[in-house]
């Protein structure tokens, strides 16, 4: 079940900027942070069901390109209108240039 | 503090008025007041994909549990109808009267009516739930179906239409659809869409007459057409909400006047959202109306902290967006502020035409595509927008130039 999956290599993705991983059926965003930390959650939004991959990326925040509902995408707290459901998050390690999710 | 926050309208802006209050720790009683039936919720749906479901169902902004969870008092089905500003009370229909610290009037828009005899039982408006649901009852296949107005409303009806196999002509009395607020490129790519999908579009006539003999609609058009339909749908715009705070003599000027802290004339009533006109600063105070959801949140929210004292102006630069078939609109800033336009090409055929005005200041985006392509590039237009930036016309429209680094520059 807990199984690490390789989602992209690290240099798929920008700082400060998101990408799309479909697994399993399921659609997650891998994000990096301007700091250079790895980071995945959900990829849809909880409001409604839009994928974030396509939002913008500020600091520690993920704007949902539909109606610009924000999440931070480290916690996945939902920060204000018109998203008020927590996104899940997934643990991410960095391994030989690969990015890992744990999708539990 | 006996009276409490007390809210007219229980709307986006006044449910989100509501929920800030609580968010920001406000412990008195908090009171949202609405004339409809149900709980606050989200107008925009009821014109798009949601529609065209079996049986399309109210997205709500807060659920009873939260309201309850909350400690707002929601008082529904009841119109607020008069305000006594000395006594600081509002007289509801249902004979009570409710006492207030401060006010919030979020009483919103309504649909423009068409100023026509003729109309009947078959000539509908779209504004709520209700309304939603008594059209999309005639959106069955072969139904014939004229919208009266080429907006943003009835546009999208048309699409939902679309979809549901019934046929359907729009009327618009310009000489294009979508004449106000959207730049004539993107309009055309809307109404080829429109065409292409079997959408009957008549632009440039304006109605002679309207007939509804109780079973089907004729209308007339200047140049002599005649469209005969089972349901007409009037979108010919919409006029604020205004009459509780004019007859309790509250300035009005395309809306309930407001100051950047959403303050009416009376220091301890406020208005937001739709009902109300106030400065846009981005524009050097330029007083505006806006019929926009993103602005109804904003507005809430802000009200929210200016009745418990904060102080703040209103800051943000006005967003809109629609859905029509897979392609989506967003606007950023008013484009009628802008004297010359760049355009941005995104792939697929997504587009963003940059308005700048004369001083070179970035004061409008303009953007559509399939899904969401336009939405980062619009956003960061927003905050360039916001900024009062002034980026090199290349850049924009450059593909290689990432509006990122312009942000930071
Ligand atoms: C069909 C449709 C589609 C839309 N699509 C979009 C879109 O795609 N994008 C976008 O940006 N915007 C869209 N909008 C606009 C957006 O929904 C509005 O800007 C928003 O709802 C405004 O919120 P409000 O709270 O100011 O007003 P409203 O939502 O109109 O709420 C006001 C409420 O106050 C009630 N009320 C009025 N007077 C009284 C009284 N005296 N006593 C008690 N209650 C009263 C009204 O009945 C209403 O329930 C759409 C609107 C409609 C109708
Ligand atoms: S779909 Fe994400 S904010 Fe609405």
């Amino acid at each position: 079940m807990s199984d690490w999956v390789e989602a992209c290599a690290t240099g798929d993705i920008d700082e400060e900027d998101v990408m799309r991983f479909d697994h399993g059926g399921r659609t997650f965003a891998i994000y990096r942070s301007p700091d250079d930390e790895f980071f995945a959650t959900d990829g849809l939004c909880t409001h409604e069901k839009v994928h974030l991959a396509d939002g913008l990326v500020m600091d520690d925040i993920i704007e949902c390109p539909k109606h610009n509902g924000r999440f931070n995408y480290k916690t996945g707290d939902a920060r204000g209108a018109p998203v008020c459901v927590n996104l899940k998050t997934y643990p991410v390690k960095v391994d030989a240039g690969k990015v890992l999710i744990r999708i539990g | 503090m006996a009276g409490g926050m007390l809210i007219i309208g229980a709307g986006e802006c006044g449910g989100r008025a509501a929920l800030a209050l609580r968010d920001l720790d406000y412990q008195g009683p908090v009171t949202l007041v609405g004339d409809e039936p149900h709980l606050p919720y989200e107008r925009p749906p009821l014109s798009k994909d949601a529609m065209a479901s079996d049986a399309p169902e109210i997205k709500a902004i807060a659920s009873d549990a939260i309201l309850a969870e909350k400690s707002i008092r929601h008082i529904h089905s009841v119109q607020a109808v008069a305000i006594d500003r000395a006594a600081h009370t509002v007289r509801l229909s249902d004979g009570s009267v409710l006492p207030y610290d401060k006010l919030l009037l979020a009483t919103g828009s309504t649909p423009r009516k068409l100023p026509m005899p003729g109309l009947g039982a078959h000539c509908v408006y779209l504004r709520t739930f209700a309304d939603a649901l008594a059209i999309r009852a005639h959106l069955t296949p072969g139904n014939r179906i004229a919208i009266i107005g080429g907006g943003f409303i009835g546009l999208e009806l048309a699409a939902a239409a679309r979809k549901l196999g019934a046929a359907v002509t729009v009327i618009e009395a310009q000489p294009r659809i979508l004449m106000r607020g959207v730049p004539a490129e993107i309009a055309e790519i809307i109404h080829d869409t429109h065409v292409a999908e079997g959408v009957d579009i008549l632009c440039g006539d304006g109605i002679a007459s309207i007939a509804d003999d109780g079973r089907q609609v004729r209308t007339t058009l200047a140049g002599g057409r005649e469209i005969v339909a089972d349901l007409a749908i009037i979108g010919i715009g919409a006029v604020p909400v205004t009459g509780l705070a004019a007859e309790a003599g509250l300035t009005i000027d395309n809306g309930i006047a407001v100051d950047a802290e959403l303050r009416s004339s009376d220091p301890d009533i406020f208005a937001a959202g739709d009902c109300c006109s106030f400065p846009l600063a981005v524009y050097g105070g330029r007083r505006v109306r806006l019929e926009a959801w993103r602005n109804a949140q904003e507005q809430g929210a802000l009200a929210a902290r200016n009745m418990l004292g904060a102080g703040e102006a209103h800051a943000a630069v006005p967003w809109f967006w629609s859905d029509q078939y897979g392609l989506s609109l967003q606007i950023a800033g008013l484009s009628d502020e802008g004297s010359s336009t760049v355009r941005r090409d995104l792939g697929d055929g997504a587009f963003i035409l940059f308005h700048l005005a004369e001083d070179g200041r970035l004061v409008a985006a303009s953007g559509i595509g399939p899904g969401n392509a336009v939405a980062r590039d619009i956003r960061l237009a927003e905050m360039l927008i916001g900024k009062q930036a002034k980026p090199a016309p290349e850049a924009l429209g450059s593909q290689d130039v990432k509006l990122k680094s312009l942000l930071a520059a």
